[in-house]
């Protein structure tokens, strides 16, 4: 149950898309928090004793105990507060592991499609990057049309699961169309996705966790710069 | 009669050596659910897998009652929601909501099964993959990988936590045992010696009826691998 006793202590970054997603979580839940900023050039004690494996965000601590990996705790979450605001997985065993699959999905196929574009060296891995992206979001607009069967969300009437695990790209989506012209969710190549990336933008709960979108393509912009300074540097000694 | 046992039916879609194959069969052995095995070639793949996993066109598929459920991971969740009341690998659910402990117990238990995705099978692979420093550096990532499994083992006879001795995380590790022969050949290391109590829970889970009918033996697993490595030109 929300509220007496429950402590909770959310260690993050304010650009990370992973602990984004924690934070959509705990706040379609109605749930209040501590926040940690971490800088990731001085991971603060809490982190690397929370987190020892991995050492990095985002960390939720419930009571003293961290729990690791944006997944796991968007489930922790959606398992022990299940009556404070959305549930996030469905009931029906079928659609939670349909749930799970496009979770499971975003992880391993769009996040590393768009480092090929952040990090590609040369051009062509950049431009596999950029067909790698485009082909996850075709897959992407068809789990939307399977999930939400005509709804507005991948969850159906509410928000769901996966509506938080590429929620928290959102952001990245939008700065990736500044800095790289890459439009990921365009209205006139996936339609259903497009629509959903206007109306996740409209909740409130999403409004209250997004990271002002001008400081995230500078920090995009920044981070481009040192992926190039560093091919760079690469090409240099080679 | 027939029809209503089809309805229950439970078919995998697999492929012989795939440790990720064998955590399937062996939850499903685990909670007494008999399924239909069906071996895939993975070099001309049926028109049911490419039809069940249209998305990444792999290995394991579980079909029940027809319905496909892909990634072996959400497959063992899935087993555990569709199936009440066998034997859990994730601990249950409390029947008063919001048991913060069990739900504990399931994110360390999920955090652990993704820890086994993300580092052991890629590691591995490149241990019989590459030569010269490459692979020295997977053999040294893969004996922190075993030890650091080792020390959240701990002193525990299984990782377990779910109903039965076998746990999520012993399910979703067991059958990367099998290539322990392989590893240890490929990286000139031991198990035995960088992780001893590790190896121990290997042995254990070895003498368990639903590991032992589903895993192939590791030498078996070494000589697929010595078939991989002539495919892919490695030697």
């Amino acid at each position: 149950m929300a509220g007496g006793g429950d402590e909770l202590k959310l260690l993050g970054m304010w650009a990370s898309p992973f602990a984004l997603r924690a934070k959509l979580a705990l706040c379609f839940k109605g749930l209040s928090y501590d926040y940690v900023e971490e800088d990731f050039k001085n991971k603060s004690d809490l982190l690397l004793s929370s987190n020892p494996v991995h050492k990095k965000v985002p960390v939720l601590i419930h009571n003293g105990k961290p729990i690791c990996e944006s997944q796991v705790i968007v489930q922790y979450i959606d398992e022990v507060f299940p009556d404070a605001g959305v549930t996030l997985l469905p009931a029906d065993p079928h659609d939670r592991a349909v749930a799970r699959f496009w979770a499971a999905y975003i992880d391993e196929k769009l996040f590393s499609a768009w480092k090929m574009v952040f990090k590609g060296k040369t051009e062509e891995e950049k431009a596999e990057g950029r067909k790698q992206t485009f082909a996850v979001v075709e897959t992407l607009e068809g789990a939307l049309r399977e999930c939400s069967k005509g709804k507005p969300f991948f969850g159906g009437d509410a928000v769901g699961y996966v509506d938080v695990a590429l929620g928290g790209f959102v952001p990245w989506v939008q700065a990736m169309e500044e800095l790289y012209g890459l439009r990921q969710f365009d209205a006139a190549t996936t339609p259903l996705l497009a629509a959903w990336l206007e109306r996740v933008g409209e909740l409130e709960a999403y409004k209250a966790v997004m990271p002002d979108a001008g400081m995230m393509i500078e920090f995009k912009k920044k981070q481009a710069q040192q992926a190039a300074a560093a091919a760079a540097a690469d090409a240099a000694e080679a | 009669m027939a029809a209503a046992k089809k309805e229950k039916e439970l078919l995998l879609l697999d492929f012989w050596v795939s440790p990720f194959g064998q955590r399937c069969r062996i939850a499903m052995a685990e909670k007494g659910l008999e399924f239909e095995y069906r071996e895939e070639d993975l070099g001309n793949k049926s028109d049911l897998l490419l039809r069940s996993n249209p998305v990444h066109r792999k290995i394991p598929v579980l079909l029940h009652a027809g319905r496909p459920v892909c990634e072996s991971l959400v497959i063992l969740q899935y087993l555990d929601d569709a199936f009440p009341d066998t034997p859990h690998l994730l601990p249950p659910a409390n029947s008063s909501s919001g048991d913060a402990d069990a739900a504990y117990a399931r994110a360390t238990a999920r955090f652990w099964a993704d820890y086994v995705d993300k580092k052991l099978y890629d590691c591995g692979s490149r241990l019989w993959r590459l030569k010269g420093e490459p692979q020295a550096a997977a053999r040294r990532e893969m004996v922190e990988i075993l030890r650091t499994l080792e020390a959240e083992l701990g002193y525990r006879e299984f990782f377990g936590g779910g109903g039965g001795r076998l746990g999520f995380v012993d399910v979703a590790l067991v059958p990367f045992t099998a290539w322990f022969y392989s590893y240890e050949r490929c990286g000139g290391f031991s198990v035995e010696e960088v992780a001893p109590r590790l190896a121990a829970w290997a042995r254990r889970c070895g003498r368990i009826d639903s590991v032992a009918k589903h895993l192939p033996s590791p030498e078996k697993v070494y000589d697929f691998v010595g078939v991989l490595k002539k495919k892919y030109g490695v030697e």
